[in-house]
């Protein structure tokens, strides 16, 4: 069996997401270094406040203003951040419940070491330094010595005052970049199609079961759900069973439009590929037409397809492979 | 429920921490063959199909529909799937059943966590505007429970240990668990959780036949009729719950009848040590109870597959006579969010 290939692979997407607006209030708020939290039916104040009650499904939208002091009610040391998580250098996950509040909001904490970190220690927000209206406008929490302070103004004890959640220029909408690596694998069944490839040869794989050939072999029969093994060489030539003309231009494609992308039956398979026709006016490809592979000098599979000069296929012949 | 719905037949694969040999549909058609050898069925004989995969965790997009290559879709069949793990596809398919349109099903899941940071993954599934963009891994947020179980005093460091080696110690009758035998505690991955506080990574799927009635019985000789199954989910919001408890873990039990008899094994699908203790105080489970007699989710962790896999064992062991009332748990998001739970039972002996 030859050698599994494998690649890199990055997904990579900005989600665009728009706010409610409790959202947009809450966000906009963080921009201008104000915490607000919602208040729900039963006179609960939700921090990180949402659109609607966790518990009765209400739509809530009383703002409060509460503290950016708070306090931690469980945390656990994290010695070796990852990528896109809010510090560099180690810190504690820690939820804290703000004074006023009655939930806790998950960020960082940033401190020495695990023995400067307990549940039930006192925090305040460390804001950062330039704000878009992002939760990452907190730039973590940091150890906050208001013991002696709030002996004489019980901040936490205090009744949070309503906030109209009006901003100047408020934030509707984020946009979350979101990216994942990966280690590309395609198994088995289409290692070995591209190993051949690369040799300049289409090898499909026959079904036990019905005597199919695909190609690409994918390592499983759709119809009859079983693997495929036998090896059998394909093309390199084949009939056009259907196309289209492309007349809009794709970023990226050096590809002059119009231009032909069609179903291609390579002989010997049973199941058509598809691949661009080349080498014949766009208004001059039909069903039936015989084509065979193009390969450019240092390419791992077929640029194009180009008439190969045979009269055309009779329908008969690839009826079934529409 | 007007009609006896029973798990027939079970199968696994072998995990493995890495499957990069073969694509997902090489990886699962094993499995689909065998759990259909085992009840002699064939594709066209199955009355209704349903899945459970992610394509986040390989980074492939629709891979599901590649896999239903290997079940075979003609002539055409009647399907679903469901971006959760299996388990909440064998409850589709248990509803299914319910309706009286089918007699069979086959539910299957696969999960293939290598390609990927499967801790980096897994944060896509959270609130995007106050928790994704900080990128919380899963074993953060697993580690925050953990504390706060240990701050309530419903555990220590030890008994967490304690969990992680006596899953392993059992998995080391379980030819399928990629984690058997003694396993170092480890390191601290996320404070307090240590490497054997968490579960491995890998890759793995599983498959199993529901059967109603009479058909049941034709197809198996003890089948593990489902008594009850429920699944409850809790706020997404990881500050508005109590982390230490599960009421969406005791409600489902609660509706499945768990509580009604006491059973007499759990597979209970518990990823990290510590939700073992919130999972085994929300279903009342005394020491007289055998849990995850396979090992568990810390053995083996086919994430999207791993919660299937528990309804499975549970069923397995009814079959093999083994278990007389078994109860089968599956969970879904971070710190036990979602949970579903089936009660399990096989005929009198």
């Amino acid at each position: 069996m030859p050698e599994v290939l494998q690649a890199p692979l990055v997904v990579e997407f900005p989600f665009t997401r728009s706010l409610g607006p409790v959202q947009s209030a809450f966000l906009t708020g963080l921009r201008e270094r104000l915490v607000l939290g919602v208040r729900t039916g039963d006179g609960r104040v939700l921090v990180p406040p949402v659109e609607y009650d966790p518990v009765t499904a209400e739509e809530i939208h009383d703002l409060v203003e509460v503290a950016p002091t708070g306090t931690v009610t469980t945390w656990a040391w994290n010695h070796a951040p990852r990528r896109g998580q809010p510090l560099d250098t180690p810190f504690a996950w820690v939820l804290v419940q703000l004074d006023g509040a009655d939930t806790a909001l998950l960020h960082a904490l940033d401190a020495p070491g695990p023995h400067a970190v307990h549940t039930g220690m006192r925090v305040r927000v460390r804001w950062a330094g330039e704000r878009s209206g992002a939760i990452t406008d907190i730039a973590c929490f940091e150890a906050y010595d208001g013991a002696d302070e709030r002996a004489d103004d019980r901040a936490d004890q205090r009744e949070p005052a309503g906030h109209s959640g009006e901003f100047e220029n408020p934030v509707t909408g984020i946009v979350a970049a979101a990216r994942l690596d990966y280690t590309y694998s395609p198994g088995r069944a289409q290692s070995a199609y591209i190993h051949s490839l690369g040799g300049r040869r289409m090898v499909g794989e026959r079904c036990p079961s019905c005597d199919k050939v695909y190609v690409p072999p994918r390592g499983a029969c759709p119809t009859c759900g079983v693997a495929t093994s036998e090896q059998v060489e394909v093309g390199p030539r084949g009939t056009v069973t259907t196309y289209c003309i492309v007349n809009i231009k794709a970023k990226n494609l050096d590809i002059e439009v119009p231009y032909v992308y069609a179903h291609i039956a390579l002989d010997g398979a049973d199941l058509a590929l598809h691949g661009r026709i080349g080498g014949i006016p766009y208004d001059q490809v039909r069903m039936g037409l015989r084509v065979e592979a193009v390969w450019t000098d240092d390419s791992r599979y077929p640029d194009h397809y180009r008439p190969a000069g045979e009269p055309d296929a009779d329908y008969d012949t690839y009826r079934e492979l529409l | 429920m007007t009609r006896d719905i029973a798990v027939v037949a079970f199968a696994q694969t072998d995990h493995r921490r890495t499957s990069h040999d073969v694509s997902e549909v090489e990886m699962l058609m094993p499995v689909l063959h065998d759990v259909l050898a085992q009840t002699g069925l064939k594709t066209a004989d199955i009355g209704f199909t349903c899945s459970g995969s992610s394509d986040y965790l390989a980074g492939r997009a629709f891979s599901f529909t590649l896999a239903l290559d290997g079940v075979g879709a003609w002539p055409p069949i009647s399907e679903s799937h469901v971006e959760m793990d299996g388990a909440w596809a064998l409850y589709e398919a248990w509803t299914k059943l319910l309706t009286g349109d089918v007699d069979t099903a086959l539910v299957y899941s696969y999960g293939k966590s290598s390609p990927g940071s499967v801790r980096d993954v897994l944060t896509r599934q959270l609130d995007p505007y106050y928790v994704a963009p900080l990128w919380p891994d899963s074993v953060a947020l697993a580690a925050l429970q953990a504390q706060a179980l240990i701050d309530a005093g419903d555990t220590d460091e030890p008994e967490l240990a304690a969990v992680a080696a006596r899953s392993r110690e059992h998995a080391s009758a379980n030819s399928h668990a990629q984690l058997r035998g003694a396993v170092p505690q480890g390191e601290y991955v996320v404070r307090p959780l240590r490497t054997g506080d968490c579960p491995p990574i890998g890759d793995g799927a599983a498959a199993v036949i529901l059967a109603a009635g009479d058909r049941a019985r034709e197809l198996c000789a003890r089948p593990a009729w489902i008594r009850g199954i429920d699944h409850r989910i809790e706020a997404h919001g990881l500050g508005v719950r109590d982390l230490t408890d599960s009421p969406s873990t005791r409600l489902a039990a609660e509706k499945a009848g768990a509580f009604d008899r006491p059973v007499d094994t759990a597979e209970l699908h518990a990823p990290f040590t510590s939700q073992e203790v919130v999972l085994r105080k929300a279903l009342r489970l005394h020491d007289d109870v055998r849990v995850n007699p396979s090992g568990g989710a810390l053995a083996a962790h086919p994430v999207m597959a791993a919660g299937l896999v528990r309804i499975g064992e549970a069923a397995a062991r009814v079959h093999r006579g083994e278990s007389d009332r078994a109860l089968g748990h599956a969970t879904s998001g971070p710190c036990l969010q979602q949970n579903l739970v089936a009660v399990l039972e096989g005929d009198p002996r």
